[in-house]
């Protein structure tokens, strides 16, 4: 195999589009907390008014910021796929990661829906393996897409054996 | 196959009442009948309130040096509690039982909270024999057997403190060397499974004759003592001690200024220049850090030996008071690690550390099983990774170097890091009337940080070499890594947004033996593609594509 401009490609499956919103729903909330206190504090201290209203507005616009450029950067990065073999993610936006473990040392996977993601109707699928460096995670799927992974991972991983160390 | 770990509930463990292990001796075989449970050594009844007393010590000294000279009661009920203390520890003697099956190794415990710990036999990894001064006294070891739980939690390890010597030995014996059920077709389910009928050996396996044959792979030699003072593992006694003082002084309300030659000392310490005082005590540190660590190299290391039966594991006993033998099945090693800190690489030493499945790394290697061979000569450290190996080609090939891209990110982002620190600070300082040493610190800091920058550069290289992904990184502590192809159970490939620009990846190799990922950092994305490629062949192949079109 020849060394040179040997590439990745990406994953097949997109996630849900839902995803986009609960990204974003989800970063606001942790920017309203920050805000929140960022108000308190400056209602509370009376002096330094100047310092309060510049550091509450820097706040605001790197919040703004994330909440409208993350969630869709995400979308475009994060996706999966599953071959007969292997698992194949990839997730992140500023920071990319991809992972692939052979199906054959797959040791559980776990679906999971948190209170934000059942508002969305979504759910995120974790395949771990015997490492505790490397489970691949699947992100804002929505559930039947969720259900089928985990079913579909589940009776591959059936047919191999050994303890996948 | 969903990953329950070895540690079983007490449900499932097939059924022998409590009342069937009525106070079998531990000293007269117990081998032969698996069914029956036996218990620790009566010899523990009298090291357990020992333990107990030893560990309350800085209570009880401190109680002693203050004498009466404190109110009410709080003395007497650190004293009550002591004495809680020392009959729960009698009464683990006959709480705790354990027995060996074929199949299982179990281990009951507790009083109010009965707990029954089950591990499937060939899912052990290692057992780990230590003995302190108390226990060789009475000629008594503690057993740790270890099995493939990742998780680092401590609770489900199968500790049985402690056993008889002999008892100890044939223990390691039948759980490690001779094993009656065959080890390849146990799987996950079996923990479940009745545990009566004894398993057929299958004809490959049985390794039934009596383990003799040992191989010594490396044996202490005092010359190497002269690495101890560089492996500051004496900064952490020196730590301890301090804090031992200060402990006994606080709780007997000793004003230790008020010790005549204490205050002296103090005193004429107090009238001197500021940088000498800073000198000084830098000096009278390293001077008392290097005592303890040589002290400490002695201690944990002294007629350190690694042997190979032919039982097919590693053995490794070391230890001047307290003596530690740790035995490592070899078909769970994954690779050797070649680790180098910084001053001991200045004296040319390296240590070596097994890379296997089910034994920790991280949290100081010498504290756990792992560590294959003390800080001695790099060229014998190599050699005896080479005999562990079974071959010196992983550790001895020429690594590739990462390329100039690789340099001037390690100096981008040291630079930028203590930069940053440094412009807050000095914007701190500025406006917010922080104290001047603070960025001045900072940017002394950044002085240092570039030549370690240079050394990360230097340290960072990767090959494939005999069926080994070799790869090598740090620079504080520098780690050279071979890791057997058929251990690597998956691939992270990290990319940062300026790791992208500069066409850089970080490879991790994700294993379930020793830090559970090895990363091949900031190499050229084709070359990781290729290594990755290597070391699982046919996993990447249907996600590679050639050209610029996979971007």
């Amino acid at each position: 195999m020849e060394n040179a401009d040997l590439s990745l490609r990406p994953p097949r499956h997109r996630v849900s589009p839902t995803a986009i919103w609960f990204w974003g729903v989800r970063a606001a909330l942790g920017w309203l907390v920050l805000i929140a206190v960022q108000v308190l504090w400056a209602v509370a201290d009376d002096g330094n008014r100047a310092v309060h209203l510049t550091v509450l507005a820097v706040t605001v616009v790197a919040g703004l910021a994330h909440v409208t450029v993350m969630p869709w950067w995400r979308y475009r990065v994060h996706r999966w796929e599953t071959t007969a073999d292997a698992v194949y993610t990839q997730s992140g936006w500023l920071q990319q990661e991809w992972r692939i473990a052979p199906i054959s040392r797959i040791q559980t996977v776990d679906s999971e829906r948190g209170p934000l993601e059942q508002l969305f109707g979504l759910a995120n699928v974790t395949v771990t393996t015997a490492s505790a460096a490397g489970p691949l995670r699947v992100n804002g799927l929505d559930r039947a897409t969720a259900q089928r992974l985990v079913d579909e991972l589940t009776a591959n991983t059936q047919a191999t054996t050994g303890d996948a160390t | 196959m969903t990953g329950t770990g070895p540690g079983v509930d007490a449900g499932t463990t097939p059924g022998t009442g409590p009342g069937d292990d009525a106070g079998t001796d531990p000293v007269t075989p117990g081998a032969g009948d698996p069914a029956k449970w036996r218990r620790l050594s009566r010899r523990m009844l009298v090291i357990h309130p020992f333990q107990e007393l030893v560990r309350s010590a800085p209570a009880l000294i401190g109680l002693l040096v203050a004498g009466s000279t404190q109110d009410d009661g709080g003395h007497l009920w650190s004293l009550a509690a002591l004495g809680v203390m020392l009959v729960l520890g009698t009464l683990r003697w006959f709480t705790t039982t354990y027995r060996v099956t074929p199949q299982y190794v179990q281990v009951r415990k507790g009083l109010l909270r009965r707990k029954v710990l089950t591990a499937p036999r060939d899912r052990i990894r290692t057992v780990d024999v230590t003995s302190n001064v108390l226990h060789r006294v009475l000629g008594l070891a503690r057993v740790e057997i270890g099995t493939g739980r990742s998780d680092r939690k401590d609770g489900g390890a199968l500790k049985l403190d402690a056993l008889h010597a002999t008892e100890v030995e044939r223990l390691r014996d039948e759980l490690l060397h001779r094993r009656p059920a065959a080890s390849g077709t146990i799987t996950s389910g079996a923990s479940t499974a009745p545990a009566t009928g004894r398993a057929v050996p299958s004809g490959t396996d049985a390794r039934e004759s009596f383990p003799a044959s040992e191989t010594e792979l490396a044996a202490l030699r005092p010359a190497w003592i002269r690495f101890g003072p560089f492996t500051l593992s004496g900064l952490v006694t020196v730590g301890v001690l301090a804090g031992f003082v200060s402990r006994i002084a606080g709780e007997g309300n000793v004003d230790l200024l008020s010790i005549g030659p204490v205050r002296q000392v103090a005193d004429w310490f107090g009238r001197g220049a500021l940088w000498l005082q800073i000198a000084g005590s830098v000096a009278v540190l390293a001077v008392f850090v290097a005592i303890a660590s040589t002290l400490g190299y002695v201690l944990a290391f002294w007629r350190f030996r690694l042997t190979r039966t032919a039982g097919g594991t590693l053995h490794v006993t070391r230890g001047l008071i307290t003596t530690r033998a740790t035995t490592l099945e070899e078909r769970r090693l994954r690779g050797v690690e070649l680790s180098e800190p910084l001053l001991l690489r200045a004296a040319s030493g390296a240590r070596v550390i097994a890379v296997a499945t089910g034994l920790r790394v991280g949290r100081g290697a010498q504290r756990g099983g792992s560590m294959l061979l003390p800080p001695a000569p790099r060229a014998e450290a190599q050699a005896v990774a080479a005999r562990v190996l079974g071959t010196a080609g992983p550790l001895t090939a020429e690594l590739t170097p990462h390329g100039p891209a690789a340099l001037r990110r390690r100096f981008t982002r040291a630079l930028a890091f203590c930069g940053g620190v440094t412009a807050a600070l000095l914007a701190l300082w500025y406006w917010a009337g922080l104290p001047a040493w603070a960025w001045q610190a900072a940017l002394a800091l950044t002085v240092v940080a570039l030549p370690i920058a240079a050394d990360r550069y230097k340290s960072l290289g990767h090959t494939v070499a005999e069926g080994h992904l070799v790869t090598r990184w740090g620079s504080i502590v520098r780690r050279h890594v071979a890791l057997k192809h058929e251990g690597i159970i998956g691939w992270n490939l990290r990319r940062s947004f300026f790791q992208r620009r500069a066409g850089l990846a970080t490879l991790t190799a994700t294993t379930a033996a020793g830090r559970q990922g090895y990363g091949v950092w900031d190499v050229d994305l084709a070359e990781a593609l290729r290594l990755a490629d290597q070391g699982i062949p046919g996993l990447l192949t249907p996600f590679l594509v050639s050209g610029a079109e996979g971007r």
